[in-house]
């Protein structure tokens, strides 16, 4: 069976299909041109009819973890619904870090798991588990089919749960007898669909928006702090023209890099806990904060007691239980951030009122006193490679414009901090779970979406061999991933920590045995490169992104002693930072 | 604060775990829960009795509202209404006190439902506080065997309703 007929269409037969092919179907009708996934004995007649099928390509992961993590990175490059597709038991818990991460990061997926047949539910059957239940504190929804007949439908429910409203990750459970080819049904795939338990609210209040307004264009040290919420909706461009309008400063969460330019002469760079120096002061001595689908999660607010002490909170955000979960917001909007910024757009445009500019240059005034600490700034070395300045080589040879992809630690804020992403969907890394081993598959995936563009990991020697194994899938799929390994023979961050607040007792954090990367690149198949001299660092990166159609992993043997700053003092209020080893607010 | 959670949600498989399962994971606490498919079977109408102040409970609303399979929540104790509890209460009763147990279930308005030479079981209806009251009433008459309860039901006074 190829290129089946759409069954919705008037006029033509009732198309006849099993609930393996069920599910084929129902994807490709829905537009799904990749899925991720690993088969397996409860799944074994989806995979068959999907190499009947034809249609939907199949990227074959080496452990099923990557799989979501590629969907996941596919769907924050895309803006597409990622899917992948594994069996039951321990292919299924294989997805739950996956599925968290997406979780925690409001990432549209549709997991499909196989499970044993209906009839051994429940009778620890061979590699049966309770995915529904597993599962269930990380998705936004799930769905267990008990009939062949129930399959379209619970594919379209997932994948409209899954894109609308907050983003989330959405199960379909399969038992193997729901799938079974000998037994076909008539295949109705709902195009329409609506619940009446499930309805988002998208379009802001308008009496609220106009207060926000008033409040925000009244305010004399204004700062618009913007999450990925505004990417979710692609608002990228309305965050621009909003921040624009009104000369304001902007400052992007750990999520919503890319959001803003951070190139912008208005940007503030990133702020939380490894925040700019002048993104957090801004925060701290604000008198109106607008969040723009940012949560107020705590890597961004310190201490809450302390956070923003003269600020009036204006929140933008679809998800009602953002609002005032921790920072009680003065005046809430429910809302789409897209829908929302439209809508503050037009008003400006109707009542053309602007900010108080001797108020506004003043605080730029301010502002750029607090620019001119330079606090990103480090001291090179020419014995050892710094951190940092390999993320300067990347954003220098890539010219700023390369997907960036990133594990958890060290490399990842030191990626946020000094690679300035001008657009978003550039930079995907798991900021919510913080999942070390996301950053290779995640640019699996990015690469499998865009198969021209230049993709590059950031990573760690501790994060990457989470998932090394996925260097034989960019084998065989020729994935020219550039993977840019800031090897410090340590757990970074962690060592970091206990240099700072466990009195240099480096409980594990130090890695013996450290494989030979190079050697490792090379037995999979690829390039390794290995870097150790400052003064080979841009020409070996040079030549390793000119091997466009390679994977190389560069693994660069970086300054073990440094860290990240500036970093939050525990407790502390926003402006509370250390600035350097020796130097503190 | 003590308050009664009046939750309207899709009969589905699963439904009722995601409360249960939004309770734990949240760190809520859940006093008493009932539920029950309503007139219309497509529907399950939950009661919860639960305690926070104000801002937990604005959490625990649009938390439980979040949940797909919701459609409704309200918190009956903002306004006037209705709550029940039933409790089957299983005594001692044996020479002088089953006369005593007796009178004691006729204040309550409680119905002896069961009888042996040596047991009442006992039936009572009404609020929460009334079937503590009971109970704090008759263990100083005799030994309190088993009890079990329902958990609250509840619902609004007057034109308030909980519907689709």
């Amino acid at each position: 069976m190829t290129k089946t007929p759409r069954s919705d269409q008037a006029g033509q037969g009732q198309l006849m299909l099993s609930g393996a092919q069920m599910v084929c179907q129902s994807l490709s009708d829905l537009g799904i041109k990749h899925i991720f996934g690993y088969p397996g004995g409860s799944v074994l007649d989806i995979y068959d009819a999907l190499f009947q099928h034809g249609d939907i390509e199949h990227i074959l992961v080496r452990h099923e973890q990557a799989a979501v993590h590629a969907a996941d990175a596919y769907s924050r490059a895309t803006g597409k619904v990622g899917v992948c597709l594994v069996t039951s038991g321990p292919g299924a818990t294989n997805t739950l870090t996956g599925i968290a991460t997406a979780y925690m990061d409001s990432v549209p997926l549709v997991v499909l798991s196989g499970n044993v047949p209906t009839y051994l539910i429940g009778n620890d059957a061979f590699q049966e588990n309770d995915m529904i239940g597993c599962s269930r504190p990380i998705v936004k929804h799930s769905f267990l089919c008990k009939k062949a007949e129930e399959i379209p439908a619970a594919i379209a429910k997932a994948f409209y749960i899954a894109a609308t409203g907050r983003p989330g990750p959405v199960v379909v459970d399969l038992p193997k007898d729901t799938q079974n080819p000998a037994l076909k049904f008539p295949y109705h795939l709902p195009r329409d669909i609506k619940l009446r338990s499930y309805n988002p609210t998208v379009k802001g209040h308008g009496r609220q928006i106009k207060k926000a307004l008033e409040t925000l264009l009244a305010a004399k040290r204004p700062v618009i702090y913007v999450g990925g919420g505004a990417i979710a909706c692609d608002a990228a461009p309305l965050v621009t023209r909003f921040a624009e309008l009104l000369g304001m400063p902007v400052t992007c969460t750990l999520m919503g890099l890319g959001a803003f330019p951070g190139t912008h002469k208005q940007s503030l760079g990133m702020l939380g806990m490894h925040g700019t120096f002048e993104a957090n002061k801004a925060m701290h001595n604000s008198d109106c904060i607008l969040a723009v689908g940012a949560r107020f999660d705590d890597r961004v607010t310190n201490n809450v007691a302390k956070f923003c002490p003269q600020a009036t909170i204006l929140h933008i955000d679809i998800d009602p239980t953002s609002i005032s979960k921790t920072v009680t917001a003065h005046v809430p909007i429910v809302g789409s951030v897209d829908h929302v910024l439209q809508q503050m757009l037009d008003e400006l445009e109707a009542h053309p009122v602007r900010p108080n500019e001797a108020a506004l240059g003043e605080w730029w005034q301010t502002i750029n006193n607090w620019r001119a600490r330079k606090c990103l700034t480090y001291t090179d070395s020419t014995e050892t490679i710094k951190p940092q300045k390999v993320i300067e080589t990347l954003y220098k040879i890539t010219q700023g414009d390369a997907y960036i992809t990133s594990d958890v630690g060290q490399h990842q804020m030191f990626a946020a901090l000094y690679y300035p992403f001008a657009k978003p969907r550039r930079w995907i890394n798991s900021g919510g779970l913080g999942t070390m081993g996301f950053g290779l598959p995640a640019a699996m995936g990015v690469q499998k979406a865009f198969p021209e563009a230049v993709v590059a990991c950031v990573t760690g020697d501790g994060s990457i061999q989470m998932n090394i194994q996925e260097l034989s899938t960019c084998l065989q799929y020729g994935l020219p991933i550039k993977i840019i390994s800031l090897n410090n023979a340590q757990l970074g961050m962690v060592k970091q920590w206990q240099d700072m607040f466990y009195s240099n007792r480096h409980s594990q954090s130090y890695m013996e045995s450290m494989p030979d990367f190079v050697k490792l690149a090379e037995a999979y198949g690829h390039v390794g490169m290995r870097v150790s001299d400052p003064a080979d660092l841009e020409r070996a990166m040079s030549e390793a992104f000119a091997m466009t159609n390679r994977l190389v992993f560069m693994d660069i043997q970086v300054d073990q002693a440094e860290h990240v700053y500036p970093m939050h003092i525990k407790f502390g209020a926003m402006d509370d930072m250390y600035l350097s080893k020796t130097e503190r607010t | 604060m003590r308050r009664i959670l009046s939750i309207l949600l899709e009969n589905e498989a699963g439904a009722l775990s995601r409360i249960v399962g939004l309770f734990s994971q949240r760190g809520y606490n859940i006093e008493t829960l009932t539920v029950a498919p309503t007139q219309d079977e497509s529907l399950s109408r939950i009661t919860i009795t639960t305690r926070g102040d104000e801002r937990v409970l604005e959490q625990i609303t649009k938390q439980v509202n979040k949940l797909v399979d919701v459609l409704k929540i309200t918190d009956l104790t903002e306004g006037p209404h209705i709550e029940r509890e039933l409790m089957l209460i299983k005594l001692r009763a044996q020479g002088a006190k089953r006369e005593e147990i007796k009178r004691t279930a006729d204040i309550f308005r409680g119905q002896i439902v069961d009888v042996t030479p040596t047991i009442y079981t006992v039936q009572l209806t009404g609020p929460s506080d009334k079937l503590d009251a009971f109970i704090d009433a008759v263990r100083d008459v005799t030994e309190i065997v088993e009890t079990v309860r329902s958990g609250v039901s509840g619902i609004a006074r007057g034109e308030r309703s909980l519907g689709v």
